[in-house]
């Protein structure tokens, strides 16, 4: 019965119209009788879905406005306010029709990421190339891509190159190069080129399903708004009920009763929060902007504290090798080949950057050339290469170690921090024999997010990093920010956040995924940068960028506020209409078909409303458009 | 064994309480749940006790016509 409802659904509530515009011409003809008939069997078409709606909701043991339109047109019926009745009816049937229309249209976000999934693969079996079905790809199988193709997989470039477009993932939508041994993810489009793959994650494991599963989980969680909205509902309709049946008791007039019963029913407030989150966060994912539910929207939104972490954040995090300096009679490259051997043993980036740095110098450092390596945690690492020992680290280490350090020694160091540098010691056998200079560039797009975090009355911006004073310094003053700490521990970061927090603040945190996740944890709001979806950062941050870049910080508070505006506006429009309609039932200006329709129009108000959200821009994609509008 | 099922579009909110309850009354289903704006009905089931046909057997009759279905 349901189904066939449903099926017929958009019939029956033509036939409805049809027939009421009959019922109307036969009235101006003068024929009243026939209008009537009409006008019955019009209420008899709408009323059969309603009726299914009411009684499904009844079996719930919950009270819809449904129920409400049924006692109200069987009310309408026996009192032979016809009209009414097959208005009613019908205006109903087709707010339902434009509120589902309009409902796809905010849920359409998502669903156009979801439209960029791959269904099928072409995959060497055998030594023959096949097409499969996307969900019979296994780990391990290779996978052929060509131009215009999608990537069905997640997976590593075993043959060709390729330019690759990685929107889907990333929300950038410039052309990545990528080569052999490259990662690639599952959902970007193969712009030019021809590429094999080993896939390493198939089906729900890949990066792409696990942004759509989360979006999707995010776009169900309730917001605090919300759940007080629904709360209320519950407690509202049937108080309405009883204070209909009170004014019926009152006045003896059932008409009125039953008018002020359809028209209190809170339609809009029901739906008025949920499609702004809904919209909001369908637009962030789709620019690579990952917000984890309507809660961390109304949060982020309310931000007055910005913490940043600086390197990979406000920083490109791919830093080199800037200047190498060297105290005793060693070559440079075996200095920098014994070097990077200890650092091997390094996870921190400076460490990596060095062994990235012997690793382009053809240097060809080994780790098993090492004895007793140890990384000491935000200091440096210590080990040994034959008989020398080694301390590589920065001058806390060497102060750990009483390594004495000249003053000539001490100018130098000084002065690569003065100029940015991140600035290393190397002691071999307690005395100090180099210092490498490390710097990392400002991101381009930094400067231009911290203003317009500005110039959307965010107070606080400070940087806490890990990092040597002169060097945050540097990065602070360029980018004017209000202050920063330099020299921290982890926990350190966590103790600021938790004082910031403490004097009132509401504290967002924007840092690395992996090595900030405490800090993202216990901020306001924690935002991830997450390289392409690193799996921590998806899990710990309540906001990942998947793009990892400023820009979209930017773009998810700018949507974060304006869903939390459209929110508020909503629900302001759908209380104003229920008060105003209330006081028109009373004083006799509304009737039921006029309060019906204005209640239908408060409907689709707070949804139009919230599908501006879905089309909101950042502000250089407009500018973009601009240009390209006069080009 | 987790399934996870489309539907058609959903429009009213009370359908979740429906098909949630329903599910989770059935021998087998450790756990139901809907996403409403999704369209999707996810369950974790034993599949020995209960397979995804009769799942999406249960989702239908409530009157939800089911597109697609995909097991775990």
């Amino acid at each position: 019965m349901n189904k066939w409802f449903n099926r017929h659904l958009n019939t029956l509530m033509y036939t409805s119209g049809i027939l009421i515009v009959t019922g109307l011409i036969f009235r101006f003809a003068g024929y009243t009788e026939v209008m009537n008939v009409t006008f019955i069997l019009a209420t008899l078409a709408a009323i059969g879905p309603i009726m299914q709606k009411a009684w499904m909701a009844l079996s719930m043991k919950s009270f819809s406005i449904e129920l409400l339109i049924t006692i109200a047109v069987i009310g309408a019926l026996f009192i032979q306010e016809y009209t009414e009745a097959a208005i009613v009816t019908f205006l109903f049937l087709f707010g339902a029709y434009l509120e589902k229309r309009t409902l796809r249209k905010t849920r359409s976000s998502i669903q156009s990421l979801v439209d960029m999934a791959p269904s099928a693969a072409s995959v060497v079996r055998d030594g023959a190339e096949l097409e499969v079905d996307i969900d019979d790809v296994e780990e391990g199988d290779r996978v052929i891509v060509r131009p215009g193709g999608k990537v069905p997989v997640d997976g590593v470039i075993v043959k060709g190159r390729a330019n690759i477009n990685e929107a889907a993932i990333t929300g950038e939508s410039n052309l990545k190069f990528k080569t052999a041994a490259a990662e690639i993810f599952s959902g970007s489009v193969l712009d030019s080129g021809y590429i094999e793959l080993e896939a390493t994650k198939v089906g729900e494991d890949t990066t792409f399903a696990k942004i759509i599963e989360l979006v999707e989980d995010a776009q169900e969680k309730k917001s605090g708004t919300e759940k007080f909205l629904n709360k209320f509902a519950n407690y509202y309709t049937p108080s309405i009920a009883v204070i209909a049946i009170l004014v019926y008791l009152l006045t003896r007039n059932l008409h009125l009763a039953i008018t002020f019963l359809v028209i209190a029913c809170p339609g809009a407030l029901v739906i008025g929060a949920p499609v702004a989150y809904v919209a909001g966060i369908g637009n962030g994912a789709r620019k690579g902007v990952l917000i984890k539910g309507g809660e961390i929207v109304d949060n982020f939104a309310k931000i007055d504290t910005v913490i940043f972490d600086k390197t990979g954040t406000l920083t490109e995090g791919r830093p080199s090798v800037t200047n190498i300096q060297i105290f005793d009679d060693t070559d440079e490259d075996e200095f920098m080949k014994d070097v990077a051997e200890i650092e091997m043993v390094s996870e921190h980036h400076l460490g990596q950057t060095i062994v990235t740095e012997a690793g382009s110098r053809n240097l060809h450092p080994d780790k098993g050339n090492v004895s007793d390596a140890e990384a000491i945690k935000g200091k440096g690492v210590s080990g040994a290469l034959g008989n020398d020992n080694y301390i590589i680290g920065n001058q806390k280490l060497m102060d750990d170690y009483d390594i004495a350090i000249s003053r000539d020694i001490r100018v130098r160091y000084v002065r690569e921090q003065k100029e940015g540098n991140t600035a290393i010691f190397v002691a071999k056998n307690g005395k100090i024999t180099g210092i490498v200079s490390i710097m990392d560039k400002i991101r381009n797009d930094a400067a231009a997010t911290i203003r317009a975090f500005r110039g959307r009355g965010v107070k606080n911006l400070v940087m806490l990093t890990g990092d040597n004073r002169h060097a945050a310094k540097r990065v602070s003053d360029i980018l004017g920010l209000d202050g920063f700490q330099a020299e921290l521990m982890p926990d350190d970061k966590m103790k600021y956040i938790e004082e910031e927090k403490a004097a009132g603040r509401r504290v967002m945190m924007v840092g690395d995924g992996i090595n900030d996740a405490p800090a993202l944890a216990f901020a306001d709001v924690g935002i991830a940068m997450g390289h392409g979806g690193t799996d921590i950062a998806m899990e710990t941050a309540d906001v990942v960028l998947m793009g990892s870049s400023m820009e979209q910080l930017a773009h998810g508070f700018n949507i974060s506020k304006a869903s939390y505006r459209v929110m508020l506006q909503n629900t302001a429009i759908a209380l104003l209409t229920v008060a105003l309609l209330l006081a028109g039932v009373l004083y006799g200006y509304i009737h039921l078909a006029s309060g019906m329709l204005i209640h239908e129009v408060s409907v689709l108000l707070v949804i139009v409303n919230a599908m501006r959200l879905i089309r909101l821009k950042d502000r250089r994609t407009i500018a973009a458009e601009l240009r390209e509008g006069v080009g | 064994m987790k399934t996870k099922l489309q539907t058609e579009t959903f429009t009213c909110p009370s359908c979740i309480k429906k098909i949630e309850d329903n599910l989770k009354k059935r021998e087998g289903i450790e756990a139901a749940k809907v996403l409403f704006n999704s369209s999707k009905v996810k369950v974790e089931h034993d599949a020995g006790e209960i397979s995804p046909d009769e799942i999406k057997d249960i989702v239908e009759k409530l009157g939800y016509p089911v597109l697609d279905m995909k097991s775990v």
